[in-house]
Parts: C-alpha cells; structure tokens; sequence
C-alpha cells in the first residue's frame, strides 16, 4: 500500500519559508491565492502586484510574475499591465495604509473605469511593516504609536469603509469582505477569491476582496489573542459578507 | 501639423499603442490627439487618468508587460510622475516621457520656458539615477526625436524625457515621416506576461541589502557611461571660425540661431552650440571647442541652469556670460542679436 499525498505546497508557492510574524494573517492569504491559481489552471497566466508594506516581498514567495507598485499605485500599475495583456490574470495584493490612505484615489478610479482586475485588500486595521502607526482602517479607541490614547473621532477622524465606498462605484462587479480568523472564514475567503478571479476573467468589471487579518506584532498580542482581537473590534465596523456583486443583485 | 501633433503621430509611427495622460495647458493638444488616434487603431489604448500619479503608473504597468508606452504632461504635472520616474529607472522600464514645460515654479504660467533643465537632467525625483533628455527645436525635430527616444528608450531600458515648452507643441510646420512600416516594439526578454513555458520572474526596487543595492547603483551608473559615451548629440552651426560661441537649447537655440544668422551677415563671428541630448550633456564638444575659443554665452528661458553644466564642462579654460529669460519670456532674435553684439564688442572681438 503506497502513501497518498493529501495536503503539499501549491505549485504557485515558491518553495520558502514566509518571513511573516507567527500568526500573521498573510501567509494563509497567500496560500489561499496560491490554491485558487493552482486549481483555477492560472499559474502561467497570473501576473501579481505587490504592494509597499510587510507584502512587499510577496515575488519571493509567489511562484508566478510579479511586478512591484509604489506604495499605493498598484491599481494604476495594474492597469497598465492588464490593458497590454487583457487576456491574463491581473491581481494586486495591497494593505490598508496602501489601499485606503495613499493610495485611495487610484483605487476608486481603476474600479470606476471597471478594470478587469482584481485587489485582494488585507486589511489588519494597521500600518505593519512601519512599526504600527494608525491606519485609515483602525478602529475608534484602537491605540497605535500614532494614536496615543486610541483613536479619536474629532482629532484622527474615523476608520474608512473603502470596499462599501468602491462597490458604489458603477465599475465595480464583486466586492466581498472576508475574514481568516477561523476554519469556516478561511474557506469562505478562498471561494471569494477565486469568485473575484472569474468575474475578472468573465470580463465583468473591477472585483475585490477585502480581508480582515490580525497584525499580531503590532497588536500586541499572541496569535490567538489577536484573531480574538479582530472578531471583538473589527467585524462590526466591517461586517463580513458580500457587499457587491452584479451577478447577484 | 502643430508640435504636439507631430509627437503624437511620431510616437504611434514608433509602435507606441498605450497613451496614459492627465489634461494640462500646453500640451493638451497632443493628449487630444493620441485620444483619436489610438482609439482608431487595432489595439490602441488610451486612458484619462484620474492624475499624474496614476497615468506614469500606468506606464510603468504597461512597460513591464513589454509594451512601448507615453505619457505626457507639463512642468507641475512633471512634478508628480517623478516619483513613478524614479520607480522606471530604479526597475530600468524604458518609457517616453514628454515635459511641454512652462513657466514656473509653482503654477506659473502656460508660457514657454526652460525652467525644468534642472528636474530634467538630475533625474528629478529620489534617488541616484538619470534619464536621457532630448530638447528639441523644431515640428521635424519633434517628430525625429519622438521615435528615437522610444529606440533609445528600448535599447537603454531607461526612462526617456523629450524636454519641449508651449512655443514648440502649439508651432505649425510641414513635418516629413519615414516611409515604411510602423515600428514593433523590439523583442523583450525581461517582461512580465505571465511564465509561460519559463520560469516566473518579478521587476523590484526594494534592495533591502545594502551590497545588493550598491551594486545595482554601480550597475546603474555604468549604464549612464555608457549612454554618455554613445548618445551625445548636438547641432554645430558656424563653428569653424567662431571668436564666440552661444550655447542654447529648443526654442532659445532656434531665437539665438536667427540672432546668428543676422550678425554673420554683419561680419560678427559668431556660432552657435545646441546641446540635442541635454544629458548626456555634449561636454567634451564644449571642451574642444574652448581649445580655440574664449568666449561663450549661455542662453536660456530660465535664471541660470544648463550655465552651471557650461561651467562644469569649461572648468574655467575660457570666460562665461550667461543671458536668461526666466518666466515665460521670448525674446526676438532682433533682441538677442543686440545681447550677443554687446559682448561681442565689449571683449574686443570685433
Ligand atoms: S507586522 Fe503585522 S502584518 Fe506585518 S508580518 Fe508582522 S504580523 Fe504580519
């Protein structure tokens, strides 16, 4: 009786360690993009941006062309690219500091103009690779070195609803917001992935998803404690579930 | 056909197929035309970007993908590709990069003017790094130099600026244009188009190792001798038995060449340089030419900036007068001449 091979690196992960902080959310985020590349047959045809900020050393991990965007240009990047080769996968994988705060106004336009692209948005609710300075995500009360004392309303204004903001947007297909902090939402964020990846590919316009992730070094926390952390404060100020989706509504 | 027109169709004659622009006075026109015109032909695009920031990003996409691309702008548009500029050369991207200038700093004014020599020929943005800057002085040249920045572009992977102002895109005059086919972007080993039938690759600029950084700035630099050594170009005009030389670039070359002209027919001898590449910059032409001539006057549309290059190259082996017209002032050759005549006579060449 031979062994069967049941759980392996997918092919689309290049064979090293990830440098990510235990419990980080981004190496199962890219696991799961790895997985749907893999069983969606996209590995020759994805091309990846990474963006300025602790994933910025997605290429060394990422098993497919990749090509780096200033921090905050990755839809504009990914524009060009996508605009040149319309028939392949093109895919940006940005955090909130890049997304929502610098990088905002490339964003809500390449989902405008219905770019066939799509963002994977993680959002940890803070700036990581900086050393946990406030982002447009952190939540009111959340302290950060640039919050002292938690964030407040009237001196550092409230945490930005990007994906909601993106999904009024008429070039906008499918927006989803998903969480890795449990088995159930791991699965549940990989089906949106690879749902994001076919409306790009039907050629339905701009598609999105957004996932809450815990940044455990700059929370402070253990691994476990901060998975708690983002169900505890971050899922009522970004509810999960599908925000757009026009094959749907 | 107008300046920026000739540019646009240069650059579509050149293979160039991806135009991202950003509306800005004077170079509009030419954002209009690579409008229509990209959008009549197969596999053309042009996109309205939501900003600067967005459209050299957008090149900077549609370069790695392997595609010849332009964007356009103007001085304060200028300003904010540069961080994209950088991005190119650090990843070394070949793109074309026109900068129609006006007068500044800050908004200034839609006038021409030569006040980005400077942001031009240092890079502009953050970093150890050089573009190739072409300045050219008439519609032809335009259209000329318009396909040979997008080979040097290619040949180099190097970000390539075409250094203009508002006189020069809004000009009227009978371009010609290669007969033959339309150019196809050359084949191109380093792109990303998803790895097929190859291993994957990425196009980076973080360098987190100090080493591995410094090498790719010698790496870098040795590419800029190169270029240097190769791509110098100039125009000569009444050199031979010059006592003077006017040392000017695009639009104050073409008022100080009419001055020339004027004082020849006077008997003043009196001969022009015009640096073609504003970097690499023609300093050894400048060298030899002091060998036999003591005077030269820099003239610009600005307050001293392609002078200090002058200096650099002269290392005092002969004496520097500098004329500048900073804020979008064009003066006659009529005034220039009156300029030249002064010093002429005043240093006893006459
Ligand atoms: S700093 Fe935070 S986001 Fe960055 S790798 Fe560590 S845990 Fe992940």
């Amino acid at each position: 009786m031979g062994f069967q091979k049941v759980f392996g690196r997918p092919r689309a992960l290049k064979d090293a360690p990830f440098h990510y902080c235990p419990g980080c959310g981004h190496s199962i985020i890219h696991r799961l993009i790895a997985e749907v590349i893999d069983e969606m047959g996209l590995q020759e045809k994805a091309i990846g941006v990474p963006p300025a900020g602790c994933a910025v050393l997605a290429y060394y991990y990422f098993d497919i062309d990749m090509g780096e965007a200033p921090h905050g240009r990755g839809a504009a990047l990914a524009t060009g690219l996508k605009r040149v080769l319309p028939d392949r996968l093109v895919f940006t994988y940005q955090g909130d500091g890049d997304i929502a705060a610098i990088g905002t106004a490339e964003t809500i336009h390449a989902a405008n103009r219905g770019e066939r692209i799509t963002v994977i948005f993680v959002n940890n609710g803070v700036y990581g690779m900086t050393g946990g300075q406030m982002a447009p995500t952190t939540v009111l009360g959340q302290e950060t070195t640039t919050s002292p004392g938690g964030r407040e309303r009237i001196r550092d204004g409230f945490p930005l609803n990007l994906s909601e903001m993106l999904a009024l947007t008429k070039g906008s297909a499918y927006i989803e917001r998903t969480a890795v902090n449990n088995p159930k939402n791991i699965m549940k964020t990989k089906k949106a992935i690879e749902k994001a990846f076919r409306v790009q590919i039907e050629g339905l316009g701009f598609s999105l998803v957004e996932v809450l992730s815990p940044c455990p070094t700059n929370l402070k926390l253990r691994p476990v404690e901060a998975w708690r952390w983002v169900e505890e404060n971050m899922m009522d100020v970004f509810p999960l579930g599908v925000i757009k989706d026009v094959q749907r509504d | 056909m107008s300046g920026n027109h000739a540019i646009g169709e240069a650059a579509v004659r050149a293979g160039c197929r991806f135009y991202f622009g950003y509306p800005i006075t004077p170079q509009n026109e030419m954002t209009e035309y690579m409008a229509r015109r990209l959008n009549e032909i197969e596999g053309g695009v042009f996109i309205q970007a939501e900003s600067e920031l967005a459209a050299i990003n957008m090149v900077i996409g549609a370069s790695m993908a392997g595609a010849r691309v332009m964007t356009s702008s103007s001085s304060p548009g200028i300003s904010l590709k540069q961080e994209g500029i950088s991005f190119l050369c650090a990843m070394e991207l070949p793109a074309v990069i026109v900068n129609m200038t006006r007068g500044g700093p800050g908004l200034g004014n839609i006038a021409p003017a030569q006040s980005d020599y400077f942001q031009a020929t240092r890079g502009g943005g953050h970093g150890d790094y050089r573009t190739i800057v072409l300045a050219p002085s008439s519609v032809q040249e335009l259209a000329d130099l318009t396909m040979e920045a997008f080979n040097l572009a290619d040949k180099y992977r190097i970000p390539t600026v075409i250094l203009g102002d508002g006189m020069l895109g809004q000009m009227m005059e009978p371009v010609e244009f290669p007969d033959g086919e339309m150019q196809k972007p050359p084949p191109k080993d380093w792109t990303i188009t998803g790895a097929r039938g190859r291993p994957s690759r990425f196009i980076r600029s973080l360098l987190l190792d100090p080493a591995v950084e410094e090498e790719h700035n010698w790496k870098l630099a040795r590419k800029y001798e190169r270029i240097a050594a190769k791509e110098v170009r100039y125009e000569a005009y009444r050199l031979e038995d010059a006592k003077m030389v006017v040392v000017s670039f695009g639009t104050a070359a073409r008022i100080a060449k009419g001055a020339i002209k004027r004082l020849r027919e006077q008997g003043l001898k009196v001969g022009l340089l015009r640096p073609i590449t504003l970097w690499p910059f023609p300093e050894i032409v400048l060298k030899d030419l002091a060998k036999r001539i003591g005077h030269f006057l820099v003239y610009e549309m600005n307050a001293g900036q392609m002078v200090e290059d002058v200096r650099l190259a002269l290392e005092g082996r002969a004496e520097i007068f500098f004329y500048g017209r900073p804020g979008g002032v064009v003066i006659t050759p009529l005034e220039m001449s009156r300029v030249i005549t002064s010093k002429y006579y005043q240093k006893g060449l006459g």
